[in-house]
């Protein structure tokens, strides 16, 4: 103990910290550069990666087209439980929120789905939201979908706000952020 | 990066799983240490027990004051096990005041109960860079480096390494910082932890693609770091100071 001579202790601490402010200046970045909203990527605070697909009725829906608008993009299957639970959380807060503008696009899985049990479901629980297909993965491939259900929250700006991996996601996690992304405080 | 393991049915949340393996192991590490010196494990077991649970149920607790109207149209969702509906600073915060009352309830030595949970925390450390690398979270900067990653559309920084590195040295320095001489002083071993630590963030962060910016382009995460350094480095010195003076006094 009597080695750690308490001058040597205190320059050393002055040392350590000049070093720190140091590195602190030396890594200071122009605001906005660590954001990484210009590149597509399926990742929360990246540019939401942009994609085409039809509706049971043959609408076309393009992300980039949404521009403006909240989006919850919620890829599922009808043979998924989870996803089969939180459909209906996801149409009461879509119900509560459409008229703000609010979209959800619900991208069924249909590769590896049966496109006719994904409209059974769908009309059975009245789901009045965009039903995409996604016929060969390639959006499933583009948002690297591992595991359904896998949601994402975009905001008006095109950048993700949150990616919920598994589910089902509870009526309170969807209500509270479907109001932040529309408030802007995602 | 490998976010969920699908096995069957179920998905498995990769980090999640680092995260209770690291809770597991640490905590073992801390009650061998506790047993090796002649403390009681059982006490670091329930002081990490009490704090976990006060930590998750003020979580959410706290989560749902801030948005009542939300729960209120949905009580269940209280027990939701949604991550994304817990307010994180806040179950820190009631988890750490939990502790502090079982701290002094039983009338547990301070510096020297934080000493004997460093190795927890040290593990812990290292699971957190593990998970952040599962998840692909916490990622770097682009860089045009060799040791670069592929991630996100662009090759970054592994901030993820270099955080499980650090923190792996961190793991070894603390082991025989606490073995040392030094380590002998109450509190020593716990500060020395968080002082590099602190450092280690300071330094890292810099390279790191999801900083959060405060005034004119400071990483908000370095000043933290930088302030929390400077405390524990006066709390070191302090620390010493004492020691020094309680020999000299027995002499």
């Amino acid at each position: 103990m009597q080695r750690l001579n308490l001058t040597i202790w205190i320059t050393f601490s002055t040392v350590v910290l000049l070093l720190g402010a140091i590195w602190i200046w030396f890594s200071i970045t122009p605001p906005g550069t660590t954001t990484q909203g210009s590149i597509p990527a399926p990742q929360q605070g990246f540019l939401a990666p942009d994609f085409k697909l039809t509706t049971f009725a043959g609408d076309s829906y393009t992300l980039s087209e949404l521009r403006g608008k909240p989006v919850l993009i919620n890829f599922w299957a009808s043979w998924c439980p989870p996803c089969r639970t939180e459909m209906p959380a996801i149409q009461r807060v879509y119900d509560e929120f459409q008229d703000q503008s609010f979209i959800v696009l619900a991208v069924n899985t249909t590769y590896q789905d049966d496109l006719g049990d994904a409209i059974t479901f769908a009309q059975i629980r009245k789901l009045t939201f965009p039903i995409l297909l996604d016929r060969d993965a390639s959006v499933a491939n583009l948002y690297d979908v591992r595991s359904l259900p896998t949601t994402f929250f975009v905001d008006p700006q095109g950048i993700i706000s949150e990616v919920v991996i598994g589910g089902p996601m509870s009526e309170a996690l969807l209500r509270i952020r479907a109001e932040q992304i529309l408030e802007g405080n995602p | 990066m490998l976010p969920t393991l699908q096995l069957g049915p179920l998905a498995l949340q990769v980090p999640g799983l680092v995260l209770l393996a690291g809770l597991w192991l640490g905590l073992t590490l801390s009650e061998r240490r506790a047993r090796r010196i002649g403390e009681n494990p059982g006490d670091l077991f329930n002081l990490v027990f009490i704090a976990l649970i006060a930590g998750i149920i003020g979580a959410r607790l706290s989560y749902a004051i801030t948005y009542p109207s939300a729960f209120a149209a949905n009580p269940l969702s209280l027990l939701s096990i949604n991550p994304g509906l817990f307010d994180p600073l806040a179950g820190v915060f009631i988890g750490i005041c939990a502790a502090a009352i079982y701290i002094y309830r039983k009338q547990l030595p301070f510096w020297s109960t934080l000493d004997a949970l460093t190795p927890f925390f040290a593990v812990l450390a290292v699971a957190q860079g593990i998970a952040h690398f599962a998840a692909g979270s916490a990622f770097g900067t682009p860089t045009d480096l060799p040791w670069g990653i592929n991630l996100w559309g662009a090759t970054r920084h592994p901030t993820q390494i270099y955080e499980i590195l650090l923190a792996a040295i961190i793991l070894l320095a603390v082991y025989l910082i606490d073995k040392s001489q030094l380590g002998q002083t109450s509190g020593f071993t716990f500060l020395s932890f968080i002082a590099l630590s602190s450092a280690a963030r300071l330094f890292s962060e810099a390279f790191r693609g999801d900083s959060t910016l405060i005034g004119n382009g400071f990483r908000s995460a370095q000043i933290i770091s930088w302030l929390v350094l400077a405390a524990c480095l006066a709390l070191l010195g302090r620390r010493v100071q004492l020691a020094r003076t309680t020999e000299k006094t027995s002499q």
